[in-house]
């Protein structure tokens, strides 16, 4: 498989004061096209920082990052946001949902940045619901849903624009081991039959068991590789 | 338009204090739009198309400066001049002082020097031939429920009659109304009775007049014989101060208050007040919504995007605050005319209210919107996220 994703000599470095705080230290990687990755490793081993730059949300301080051919680091805030839109689909731990708006409308908001009409945008965000098992949820609001329907949402709203990429930031750290579960099939299942590429973060050594890879980070150092069963 | 929806949630994700808000603006708003109708009022004052051809003399001083009745003769000798009439302030009150009549103490000529008042012919001669007569403007008289051969008791705030007593009594002769409607709430309010019974009865004017009012034969000379008329008094004891109409109303009037300066202090005062309190609305509003501003950051808004959309929640606020605001003046102004009798005669809502409301709706909704809409625009998303 060809890499989608390649990071070449990437170090961060964050100010904090005074003090200079390297977080990621010459890391090379390569991510192919339609892989499932987890990415592990301690609180502070730089995990969540490899992927916003993955995810184009963060630039290195040195190294380059290319996604599907482009340099993403070269570009400027303006042209980030819109490859973002296009390209990236993002899943985050506390799901950060609109809570004024329906399940509907919440995974309509991605669509807002394409030509879509309206009628199209609501076809589309059908469609993704109904692929999240969450058809009949539509018009319900965040706080009227349970943790994982919300997760569920979260992640119909990254794949409503159909991204080649989509980054899971510890997508089930507020779950139960049910939700869980739920979660990641529906993780795998848009890995497998939907061709879409995953890093996903996460503290859990079951959930890395459903990516097809693992790579542990320790203080900003890719440490060690695994092949999942 | 697309974004639309989203501004509207955003603006009302916290309803109690969205409302609470809204019904500040209202009230700013809706008092902005009261007090420049009062203010509109008061210019528009002495406005009238038969007024552009009258000038009305004072004493340079003071309004309440008298001047000789013998001027009188003099202002008709000067060239240029058609008819002179003359008039004093009686400052009647009804039953009780706080009822008070506009009641002016006039020369034989005044109703003829006014063309925009109607009265009937009969009622016009009743009230010349009878000494201690009076006419009233309809509306004060069906108020007060007077009627033709009433006598009318009215208590004067300045002037004793030959008793020392300050109550005195007329004989209601006629009725006058304005004859345009929406104008002439002023003359529907007056009470006229005849300034040679006042001079007579009372040992306070002894021959002196209020002011003059002069109809000029060519409006375009009007400049010339005003200064012609002050002329006549230059370098004595009573030098006077000749204007149109129109100024000297709105002269009268600045000396009993500067509406302007009033409705301006008023309006500068609660649209600060308005701005403070929109403007912590607003950023508290933003404040809250970090994550979800992060978020939408996230998956490709643009910076500029996100400015816009703040900015537009914040101008949204306004819009809708202030539009309920001046729409309720248009309804309540014409009740309040109604109900006063005619006597506060508040115009609806003008064009010039709607586009300067229009204005500060505007200019307040982005000043208040600016500061949240620019840390939004400088957030850090990655930061944003990590905080949650």
């Amino acid at each position: 498989m060809t890499a989608l994703v390649e990071i070449r000599n990437v170090s961060k470095v964050y100010t904090r004061g005074t003090q200079k705080v390297e977080v990621l230290h010459h890391i090379d990687l390569d991510i192919a096209s339609g892989d499932f990755l987890a990415l592990m490793g301690p609180s502070g081993s730089g995990k969540t920082t490899l992927l916003n730059l993955i995810g184009g949300l963060d630039s290195p301080t040195e190294g380059s990052v290319t996604v599907a051919g482009q340099r993403i680091d070269k570009l400027g805030q303006g042209a980030l946001s819109k490859w973002r839109a296009s390209n990236v689909g993002f899943i985050f731990q506390v799901y950060n949902l609109l809570p004024m708006l329906s399940a509907q409308k919440n995974v309509e908001l991605p669509l807002l940045l394409t030509k879509f009409g309206a009628a199209q945008r609501r076809k589309n965000a059908a469609i993704a619901l109904q692929l999240v098992g969450l058809a009949d949820r539509a018009t319900h609001r965040p706080t009227e849903l349970s943790g994982g329907q919300q997760q569920r949402v979260a992640i119909a709203r990254a794949i409503v624009s159909d991204p080649m990429l989509l980054v899971c930031d510890e997508p089930t750290g507020d779950l139960d081991r049910q939700s869980a579960e739920d979660v990641l099939r529906l993780l795998q299942t848009l890995n497998r039959d939907h061709g879409k590429t995953i890093v996903m973060v996460t503290h859990d050594p079951k959930a890395a068991e459903y990516a097809r890879h693992t790579l542990h980070l320790d203080k900003g150092t890719l440490v060690e590789a695994a092949q999942a069963a | 338009m697309k974004y639309f929806h989203l501004i509207w949630a955003s603006l009302f994700r916290r309803k109690t204090r969205t409302i609470l808000t809204l019904v500040s603006i209202v009230a700013a708003f809706l008092l902005f739009g009261l007090l420049d109708a009062v203010r509109d009022s008061f210019a528009q004052a002495g406005h009238s198309a038969a007024g552009v051809q009258r000038l009305q003399t004072g004493s340079r001083l003071s309004f309440i400066q008298t001047l000789p009745q013998a001027l009188g003769a003099q202002i008709e000798t000067v060239p240029g001049v058609k008819a002179v009439a003359y008039a004093n302030w009686f400052g009647g009150a009804y039953q009780d002082p706080h009822k008070q009549v506009f009641t002016f103490a006039v020369s034989p000529n005044y109703l003829d020097m006014y063309p925009e008042i109607e009265i009937s012919p009969e009622q016009h001669k009743a009230f010349d031939e009878t000494p201690t007569g009076a006419v009233a403007g309809e509306v004060i008289a069906k108020r007060y429920g007077w009627k033709i051969g009433d006598k009318i008791p009215l208590q004067s705030q300045i002037f004793p009659n030959k008793e020392g007593s300050k109550n005195w009594s007329f004989d209601l002769v006629g009725i006058l109304r304005a004859k345009d409607r929406k104008s002439g709430g002023f003359f529907d309010g007056l009470f006229l009775l005849h300034w040679r019974n006042f001079d007579e009865t009372t040992p306070y004017n002894r021959g002196t007049v209020g002011w003059y009012v002069t109809r000029v034969a060519d409006v375009n000379q009007a400049d010339r014989v005003a200064k012609a008329i002050d002329a006549l008094s230059a370098n004595s004891d009573h030098e006077t101060k000749t204007q149109t109409e129109q100024a000297a109303t709105a002269s009268w009037m600045k000396q009993l208050v500067d509406i302007g300066l009033l409705v301006g202090s008023i309006m500068g005062a609660v649209f600060f007040t308005l701005l403070l309190l929109t403007g912590n609305t607003m950023m508290q509003a933003v404040r809250e919504r970090t994550s979800e501003i992060a978020v939408l950051r996230t998956i490709g808004f643009s910076s500029v995007s996100v400015l816009g959309m703040v900015l537009a929640e914040s101008v949204l606020l306004l819009l809708l605050g202030g539009l309920v605001g001046l729409g309720l003046v248009s309804v309540l102004a014409p009740v309040i005319t109604e109900a006063s009798g005619r006597v506060v005669n508040l115009p609806s809502v003008g064009a010039s209210s709607w586009i300067l409301g229009l204005g500060l709706m505007l200019a307040i909704g982005l000043l208040v919107g600016a500061l949240p809409a620019w840390r939004a625009m400088r957030l850090n998303v990655v930061a944003a996220l990590a905080a949650g």
